[in-house]
């Protein structure tokens, strides 16, 4: 593996046995098809996917938590399966919603402890947790027992765990995950100013936000039901869409109208609509603007009226629309 | 920056490695035990008032029925050290689960420290924390029924409590490394082992009742051999009641100690390789 690489993956699979309902045959599950991947030192890599697409099961294998079933890994350039304790030490990893630490404990007595599973010296250990508690805006809460933080409280504490012990790759899976806008914001910004003061370090950031890896990730893996379906920059995937028109309506609830005869509209790429509180949502992807006039006939028809019409630049979420076929909520 | 500030300050900043690490590592597993655990000052009546409970009823039965007194102390210390019993099944054996449950096993498993330092430091954490518990058990004990105690030979004393706890500890980390792999079965064999071990160690009577197989059968838990020692050790009639020579105990229980704490560390590192295999590490079983 080039040393310039952070991480990489060639022909990873990972397939779970599972026991089915009583008296029925264990069956097996594709976690992870076919996965290749290479990630550069320095990069903040993101993978992008729903709820059991394979995200968490690609990142417990590269650290070390998980066997792949076949295929190989590398992280730092050390195999995970074969070298798992030289690439201990370098890295470390955040989880969305993870209860870690005991109640009992202060904040600061668990991440010391932590930090102590590292080797860090306990004056070092203590001047990081400060600064960084301070960052996250949880500085107040220091000498708090963790049983007494809030959800938003905890998920800033196991942030700062990650960041303590100054891994050189740093895999971040699903951080801000059910926090509300400015918790998110603080650990977005702090994961910004992390890598902008460590050029050299990577993070491997895995989220079904999709603002959030276009706001931060340098490139998006979407993976889905196991497979990379797509690996680039955020911009260059949504240049995919860029020369065809996407429109957002907010129409009167649809009651006989399926999108199958919108699509068969010739220029009609794609039709998504979705229940509203006030109606219905139609998105539209047009090969061009001018098809716009029969859909909105073919609504008129229908009964249909169009309360608001929105033109709008592609967001990654249609990127993953027009790659997998279905939106990114519907598993 | 002159060379010596560079070098302090290189020292103050470098991670541990090596058995600096192990040793951290043991001091900060054992931390929570040690210093968060007395946080919670519900321990004086589920870990004091409530065995003091058990100790009461058989000293009653003992008095009711006029065994000699010296069986007053043997219930006492018995309850003192069902203590450490309780402690090494669910706060040992079953660790691993809990931590399981809530997201940490992942991370210990992750961390370059050593396994076995985090197991030794819940073993140390829980033997100290333990400790203050049957200490006061000990003590309130000893004051409410009057016990008399002739210590015939305190630095033997502390040898076979020291190895007693050794060997129980061995035994505990072996479970812990043994239900790795287990979820919910870890805490139902806890459950099931709980109350026969109180029957078969004579926790509240001399072992010997037994009879010679039966109490060979039970020495392989070393609460056994220990119990046994320490009361031979600590009463005027222990010996006549004792099982085996003191001597023997402590054999006993040293080779039982060196038994469980290798096993521990076989089992650890295999069950640790199985569950990455296996994928029973993650929180969330598939």
């Amino acid at each position: 593996m080039p040393g310039d690489l952070a991480i990489k993956t060639e022909n990873l699979w990972r397939i779970y046995t599972v026991q089915g309902k009583r008296r029925e045959p264990r069956k097996e599950v594709i976690a992870l098809r076919d996965v290749n991947l290479e990630i550069p030192r320095g990069e903040l890599f993101g993978l992008l996917g729903p709820n059991g697409a394979g995200k968490t099961t690609l990142i417990k294998i590269l650290t070390t938590l998980l066997a792949p079933t076949s295929g190989r890994a590398w992280v730092a350039g050390f195999d995970v399966v074969h070298e798992s304790h030289k690439i201990r030490p370098l890295i470390n990893m955040v989880s969305g919603g993870e209860t870690s630490g005991y109640g009992l404990l202060t904040v600061r007595e668990n991440l010391w402890m932590f930090a102590q599973f590292y080797g860090i010296p306990s004056s070092e250990a203590n001047r990081r947790i400060e600064e960084l508690l301070r960052r996250v805006g949880l500085a107040e809460w220091m000498h708090a027992k963790v049983s007494q933080l809030s959800t938003g409280m905890r998920q800033k504490m196991n942030v700062v765990r990650g960041f303590l012990t100054e891994p050189e790759i740093l895999f971040l899976d699903e951080p801000t995950l059910g926090l509300d806008v400015n918790a998110a914001r603080q650990i977005r910004q702090l994961i910004k100013e992390w890598l902008a003061e460590h050029p050299n370090r990577t993070i491997l950031l895995t989220t079904h936000y999709m603002q959030e890896a276009d706001e931060l990730c340098d490139r998006v893996a979407i993976i889905d039901q196991g497979r990379i379906v797509a690996c680039d920059s955020p911009a260059a995937l949504k240049q995919r869409l860029q020369r065809e028109a996407i429109f957002e309506l907010d129409i009167t609830y649809p009651n006989d109208l399926a999108p199958r005869s919108l699509e068969a509209i010739s220029g009609v790429r794609r039709a998504l609509v979705s229940e509203t509180d006030t109606g219905a949502k139609l998105d539209l992807v047009l090969e061009e603007e001018s098809v716009l006039a029969e859909v909105i006939h073919v609504l008129s028809t229908h009964s249909i009226q169009v309360r608001r019409l929105t033109k709008r630049e592609p967001t990654l979420e249609d990127v993953f629309v027009e790659l997998v076929g279905r939106p990114f909520d519907e598993e | 920056m002159s060379l010596w500030s560079w070098w302090v300050a290189h020292l103050m900043k470098s991670k541990a490695r090596g058995w600096k690490l192990f040793l951290k590592t043991v001091i900060a597993r054992a931390y929570p035990r040690v210093i968060a655990q007395q946080r919670e000052k519900s321990w004086i009546f589920f870990d004091v008032f409530l065995p003091m409970l058990a100790v009461s009823a058989y000293v009653f039965i003992y008095r009711a029925i006029g065994a000699p007194e010296d069986y007053v102390g043997f219930v006492v210390l018995g309850g003192a050290m069902t203590a450490f019993w309780l402690n090494v099944l669910w706060s040992m054996s079953t660790q691993f689960y809990w931590e399981k449950e809530t997201g940490n096993l992942s991370l210990f498993i992750m961390a370059p420290a050593p396994k076995m330092a985090i197991l030794l430091g819940m073993a140390l954490g829980g033997m100290v924390a333990t400790s203050l518990r049957a200490g006061t058990i000990i003590i309130v004990g000893s004051f409410l029924f009057r016990v008399r105690y002739s210590v015939f030979n305190p630095p033997l004393l502390a040898v076979v409590f020291i190895l007693t706890l050794v060997a129980l500890y061995g035994l505990g980390m072996m479970n812990a490394s043994l239900f790795l792999l287990w979820g919910r079965e870890a805490w139902h064999l806890a459950s099931l082992a709980q109350e026969p071990i109180y029957l078969l160690s004579g926790f509240y009577f001399p072992i010997k009742s037994l009879g010679f197989w039966v109490a060979v059968l039970a020495s392989l838990i070393p609460l056994t051999l220990g119990l046994d020692a320490m009361r031979q050790l600590l009463f005027p009639s222990g010996s006549a009641l004792g099982f085996l020579n003191v001597y023997l105990e402590v054999a006993g229980l040293a080779v039982l100690s060196v038994i469980f704490l290798a096993a521990a560390r076989f089992l650890l590192n295999y069950m640790e390789r199985k569950a990455i295999s296996e994928g029973r590490l993650l929180e969330i079983q598939r």
